[in-house]
């Protein structure tokens, strides 16, 4: 390993090279191109990885379409990343295709400027006729006048993260979770080192590096002033909701200026619609909620879409906040370019060895991770070329998931090919050749206890919600009824702590809750009555 | 097709007023849409504390043991819960440390048993544990597919093979004074759990399984076969389509398998049970009953309907059918003559007061009673 803070200095185990705050995407993205290139890192989260924007989003492999004809610098992004996405990330990515449709009360005109806008981007985007649409999407809205496709797709934005942190791990990186940076250790106009807070064991810890890279979401706001530099941020509240199937194989968004819900992203076994955009104070984006005028919104403009969502089961309602940079005043937040920023604070505020990476978007993590790192390098006298558009993360060396499972189990059953699915090549790992291993934990997203036990072992888990990130135990129709405590059983084994883990399982139902009672009527509110019974009354909690 | 009376709804309310009228000579007919509480039936009525030697007596005749004994019972997730009435096979304590040394046995592959929380709880009492998986080779064709261990699956392998598990039972048990198992016994041959406490020499206690509940599933067959016995037409996996209303009664019922025929009685009861039964349902403006369109009390704001932390209470788990003091159901504000609601579509059921059986019993114990004449 290369020193490159002080050759003549051997470094402690709390010196880095390179000290990444924030494990959402950008973060994730950033440590594993620094890892990479060589360099020492750690990575400092204060909850667990893509909790923040990274984890509240439409999962929508964006193929740049929707920000043709406002911002072509962004759509050229996109549809960039989107094609080196598909090569390095396949297992977190469904290949989808997209659809931009145009409704009668649309203007048919607006088709036009938007192809032409594409085109000049770079995007493939193509008219075809309002039969094929609805041919290539039975759910579509059949009164649709006009309908364009694009290479949009989805992305499990969870998976991804993990995928980034794992491969910076195996490159040496080390990553602390459920840390936070409670204060920065300064020296001069140097920052050299940041103290921090594990909330799980209570130990206060410092640790040190040359630079220190801010990738905390609309939380760099807060980070920045920490260390004494201004990133003026705003917080835009974006809210949307999951149905309980997969409604549509095709990504469906109008043909129009972007406005509220306008988008319908198929991903895993479920569909998404969103968004709104609602600016919020600062004090909010640890706790934003739903609110019924907004649920109300996105039902009525999503059945535009694909009529049948009216009478679909919705899973959940949840809401992200867009860490967008302030450029103007615009209350609304949404004609802000989504571009990325990247702040060297040494030439913007004299303050060495300090980097702000924000604004920008889920898509476009790579890029950014990459600018940050060669700011980082330059900085730190480095030249190595960037990899990470050219090399795979791990689990994403095959294209075909059904191709993997077959090379592992020769004849997958249904949920050894969701395992594959999930986990990429990485399901080699699941140990499967013992049938106590085969069991399902989750029936509704078909995890077995081989890959609960394979996230525990490999991927940071120390909740029953971290496990959800990581394996989507709980995500299905029945939110974590049964799985929930069946889980918490693997867990209390890996981790030897009852008493912390029936806090854990009471956690894990609330956070549950809370994306079930905006939506709850219906089966919604049937499941959440039964869930209240087996919890309380039958198991005891 | 004509009845004295017709019960909507084939669980607990249900069942017992069905037994209570037909054993009455009443020819009554139950329509059922399959599934209903009692398959995740705790195994004790926590809020029943009248008249049990009646409902005893009424249990009794149908094969399902139970007793009355103020105390506490052990819960799945190694906490206890205050109980008075309980079915044969769930143990009442008169206080938390019910035994010295307990070894806790459990399948292994086994997921839906909490041996490592039970443990845990019952260290906190002073109990010292053990806990053992036990590999049957009998239970292996279970474990081939990854979605056999279930509570039921398993009871139907135990029903045969508990002696093998008996045995198995004694060689772990060194100076253990109490063992549990998981309550996966029977389900069909109801005397395999009291053969298996004869068969091992210790106490043995059976702690609950994640649904389906193996005393629930067994004690809703066993009632719905007393009912059948005593000459009821248990019309199962059929619902209700629609209703003839006129002047106060109710004059017949129309369903999905008889849409041609219609369903006439002189009384009928609504036992639908609440949302999870369907007998409640709800849109994003309204909580309603589906079949007669009854009164239902619910606050317009959505937001008063739920508590955002899901360990309080649920206000919309109070919601119910609007009854009169007799408990006639009511509709625009005027009671029907001939309707009653009974059980879980009455909503009020309180969490702290455990299941919604003893609301369940009581209601239809009342309700068959009045139609008797008997009040």
């Amino acid at each position: 390993m290369v020193i490159f803070a002080d050759m003549n200095h051997i470094m402690s185990a709390n010196e880095f090279d390179v000290i990444i705050i924030g494990g959402g995407i950008t973060g994730a993205g950033t440590q594993r191109d620094c890892t990479m290139r060589g360099l020492r890192t750690l990575l400092i989260e204060r909850t667990d990885i893509a909790t923040g924007a990274t984890g509240r989003n439409h999962g929508l492999l964006h193929s740049g379409a929707r920000y043709a004809v406002n911002d072509a610098e962004s759509a050229r992004e996109c549809i960039e990343e989107n094609m080196i996405l598909r090569k390095i990330a396949s297992h977190c990515i469904d290949e989808t295709d997209g659809l931009f449709i145009t409704l009668p009360e649309d203007d048919l005109g607006y088709q036009q400027t938007f192809v032409d806008a594409c085109r000049s981007a770079g995007i493939a985007a193509e008219i075809i006729d309002p039969d094929l649409a609805r041919r290539l999407e039975p759910s579509v809205n059949p009164a649709l006048i006009g309908a364009v496709k694009v290479p949009d797709g989805s992305v499990d934005p969870f998976r991804l993260c993990a995928a980034n942190m794992l491969d910076a791990k195996l490159h040496g990186g080390q990553v602390r979770l459920y840390t936070e940076v409670t204060g920065f250790i300064r020296e001069g106009d140097r920052v050299k080192g940041v103290h921090t807070l594990n909330h799980q064991t209570g130990e206060q810890e410092d640790y040190f590096a040359p630079v220190i890279v801010n990738a905390c979401g609309i939380w760099g706001h807060h980070i920045a002033e920490m260390a004494g530099v201004n990133v003026g941020m705003f917080p835009a509240k974006g809210s949307l909701l999951i149905f309980a199937h997969r409604v549509n194989n095709v990504v469906i968004n109008r043909c129009r200026k972007p406005s509220n819900a306008d988008i319908l992203v198929p991903g895993d076994t479920v569909c998404v619609i969103g968004t709104t955009s609602t600016r919020i104070p600062f004090e909010e984006c640890d706790n934003v909620a739903v609110t019924p005028d907004e649920v109300d919104l996105l039902i009525n403009e999503g059945a535009k879409l694909a009529p049948s969502l009216a009478s679909t089961r919705i899973l959940r309602a949840y809401a992200g906040v867009r860490p967008l940079v302030s450029a103007d005043n615009d209350p609304s937040g949404r004609n802000i370019s989504r571009g990325i920023v990247c702040l060297d604070h040494e030439e913007r505020d004299g303050l060495k060895g300090f980097v702000t990476i924000t604004g920008g978007k889920l898509m476009t993590y790579r890029l950014m991770a990459e600018m940050a790192t060669d700011t980082v390098c330059r900085k730190l006298g480095v030249d190595k070329a960037c990899e990470t558009a050219v090399t795979p993360l791990p689990g994403s060396e095959e294209r075909s998931y059904e191709a993997v499972a077959q090379k592992i189990w020769e004849s997958p059953s249904t949920a050894q090919k969701a395992a594959a699915s999930r986990m990429g090549t990485r399901a080699r790992r699941i140990r499967s050749e013992n049938r106590l291993d085969n069991a399902l934990i989750c029936e509704c997203e078909e995890v077995s206890v081989g890959e609960v036990n394979a996230a525990i072992e490999r991927l940071d888990v120390s909740t029953l919600t971290d496990l959800r990130r990581r394996t989507r135990i709980g995500m299905g129709t029945c939110q974590g009824e049964f799985c929930a405590c069946r889980a918490a059983g693997l867990l209390a084994k890996a981790h030897g702590c009852i008493e912390k883990e029936r806090a854990d399982l009471s956690d894990f139902l609330q956070e549950r809750w809370k994306g079930n009672f905006p939506i709850g009527w219906g089966d919604t509110l049937r499941e959440a009555e039964y869930t209240q019974w087996v919890y309380k009354h039958v198991l005891g909690l | 097709m004509r009845f004295d009376t017709v019960i909507i709804g084939g669980g607990l309310a249900g069942l017992v007023s069905g037994i209570s009228l037909q054993k009455e000579g009443r020819n009554c007919a139950i329509i059922s849409t399959g599934q209903n509480a009692l398959h995740f039936f705790s195994g004790s009525f926590e809020s029943m504390e009248e008249a049990p030697a009646r409902v005893i007596e009424l249990f009794d005749q149908a094969g399902v043991r139970l007793h009355y004994r103020e105390g506490v019972r052990l819960m799945p997730m190694g906490t206890f819960r205050p109980a008075a009435l309980s079915l044969e096979d769930t143990d009442l304590f008169p206080e938390h440390k019910f035994a010295r040394k307990v070894l806790i046995v459990n399948f292994l592959g086994y997921h839906d048993f909490f041996s490592s929380f039970l443990a845990e709880g019952l260290e906190k009492q002073g109990m010292q544990c053990r806990i053992r998986l036990l590999n049957l080779p009998e239970m292996e064709q279970l474990e081939q597919s990854p979605s056999e261990m279930r509570s039921v699956q398993i009871a139907r392998t135990m029903d045969r093979v508990w002696e093998k598990l008996v045995q198995e039972v004694r060689v772990l048990l060194k100076d253990e004074d109490c063992v549990i198992l998981p309550q996966v016994f029977g389900l069909r041959d109801t005397s395999v759990p009291s053969k298996i406490r004869q068969g091992i020499p210790a106490r043995v206690v059976f702690a609950g399984t994640l649904p389906p509940s193996v005393p629930g599933v067994r004690t809703q067959m066993l009632l719905k076969r007393r009912f059948e016995l005593l000459g009821g037409t248990y019309l199962m996996g059929d619902e209700v389509i629609d209703a003839h209303v006129h002047d106060g009664l109710v004059h017949s019922l129309v369903t999905r398998n008889f849409d041609s025929h219609y369903i006439e009685a002189e009384n009928f009861i609504l036992a639908s049970g609440s949302y999870f039964s369907k007998g409640l349902r709800s849109n994003p403006t309204s909580v309603f009953e589906p079949v007669f369109g009854l009164d239902v009390e619910f606050p317009t704001d959505r937001n008063l309907w739920y508590n955002p932390l899901f360990a309080e209470d649920q206000p919309y788990m109070h919601y119910g059918v609007k009854t009169d003091e007799n408990l006639h159901a009511v509709k625009d504000g005027v009671a029907f003559k001939n309707l009653f609601a009974i059980g879980s579509v009455l909503g009020g059921t309180r969490p702290e007061f455990g299941s919604a059986a003893g609301l369940a019993i009581r209601s239809a114990l009342n309700v068959a009673d009045q139609i008797l004449g008997k009040q």
